[in-house]
């Protein structure tokens, strides 16, 4: 008999025993891996579900550092450029602020900024940009301060033209433009030229970029030219400034003659 | 107490107005939240305090803006006077009557400041301040005069509460 299985005569004889055997421990098998699965998918589910809520947790986090590390970046770009303007007019000395809302009159183009007295701020200090001039500053409290933009109604600033040289007088207008006004009809002025605070009246330090000039309008009739500036900083956009803490405007009013009495 | 209560409000809403407020004009116009908290205070029926508390927004806003904090405050009282005169007679109709102080305060504030401006060595030309400042503005603020009546109703109940005769 065992020779006969080792010969393999046996081999057909296994095969029509062992096969029913199989199939039902096949069948076995299968039925118990699907109970099992099914007990034990509520507790992968939860597991799965608890993942979920863990990466999107982690996600929203990362989204958050995402946002805030792109706000330092923003902030690090404008803090770099006004290095560079610092360095570029070194005999300057600086005051570093940010600008913290609006005057809340619409008539008024002013900024209120989170530096004042304590920071050695004066009425009468020109604010600046990397891009160029802003204003000067109107109003000073212990922490805070107003600055006046050059794009308020009430402001006239002496500026020269580049580069005819020839000087003109700079006023804002209740939308936000520039107007060059008091322009000599004899000066060749042409769009595109640029726009510097002269340094005239004392009020704002010399040759500091305010714009560019957009239009010229000259009639023969007229005793001077007149046009519209293209500011070089966006106003509506400010967010940290300069504030140039040595430099005093200068009171004329001592050498002014008196005037005679009726 | 309830005078008291306006000073953390009106410095909070300040900031809100300079730090936001004033950042979102319509052409060049923007609304003025303290002047319709003002006004819908005044409205309320149980509120005795409404000039103090014009004084307190006044001050506040005198402090914020670069005006002469006499046009603020002037503004304040105009529109708190009017309310309190309306109040009785519209007391019906409480919307319509903070649309109506809404409307001639606004115009009032505005043309009040033009013409300091102007007094005062500012040129505004008259057509261009009224088409994008003053009217704007204006339309802002009615806007925003509705849902402002409702937050600060639901704030004088909380303040004055309804007495219950038992």
């Amino acid at each position: 008999m065992i020779f006969l299985a080792i010969s393999g005569y046996f081999t057909p004889v296994t095969q029509v025993l062992l096969s029913p055997i199989v199939g039902a421990q096949t069948w076995i098998s299968e039925q118990f891996l699907s109970i099992q699965n099914f007990l034990s998918t509520p507790r992968d589910v939860t597991e799965l579900l608890q993942r979920n809520a863990e990466l999107e947790a982690e996600v929203a986090s990362l989204e958050t550092q995402v946002i805030e590390l792109q706000q330092q970046l923003t902030e690090y770009q404008i803090l770099s450029s006004l290095l560079d303007f610092a360095r570029a007019y070194p005999e300057y000395e600086y005051v570093g602020a940010s600008v913290i809302g609006r005057d809340p009159s619409p008539f008024l183009q002013y900024v209120i900024i989170n530096r004042g007295s304590d920071d050695g701020l004066r009425r009468g200090m020109t604010v600046v940009t990397q891009q160029g001039l802003v204003g000067r500053v109107s109003q000073v409290t212990a922490a805070s301060a107003n600055v006046q933009l050059i794009t308020d109604p009430a402001m006239s600033i002496n500026v020269q033209l580049q580069p005819s040289r020839d000087r003109a007088v700079l006023s804002g207008t209740i939308t936000g433009d520039l107007i060059l006004e008091y322009i000599p009809q004899a000066a060749n002025v042409n769009p595109g030229d640029l726009v510097l605070s002269s340094g005239f009246g004392g009020n704002y330090p010399p040759n500091i970029l305010i714009g560019q000039v957009t239009s010229i309008r000259s009639l023969d009739i007229d005793l001077f030219q007149s046009g519209s500036v293209q500011p070089v900083v966006d106003f509506e956009q400010l967010e940290i400034v300069l504030v140039i803490t040595n430099f005093q405007p200068i009171d004329l009013e001592p050498l002014l003659p008196p005037t005679a009495e009726p | 107490m309830v005078t008291l209560l306006a000073i953390p409000l009106f410095i909070i809403l300040g900031i809100f107005q300079s730090a936001v407020v004033s950042r979102l004009p319509l052409l060049h116009g923007t609304a003025d939240l303290i002047l319709l908290v003002v006004i819908a205070w005044a409205l309320q029926e149980r509120v005795r305090s409404a000039w103090q508390w014009a004084l307190i927004a006044g001050l506040v806003v005198g402090f914020l803006t670069a005006l002469n904090f006499i046009i603020p405050l002037a503004g304040y009282f105009f529109v708190t006077g009017l309310a309190l005169f309306l109040r009785q007679r519209i007391w019906q109709v409480p919307l319509l009557a903070m649309l109506t102080v809404t409307f001639v305060g606004t115009l009032f504030i505005d043309i009040t400041t033009a013409i300091y401006l102007n007094v005062f060595g500012t040129s505004l030309p008259i057509l261009e301040t009224l088409n994008l400042i003053i009217l704007p503005g204006t339309i802002l603020n009615l806007i925003l005069s509705i849902p402002v009546y409702a937050l600060v109703k639901d704030l004088a109940e909380w303040v004055y509460p309804e007495e219950i005769d038992i």
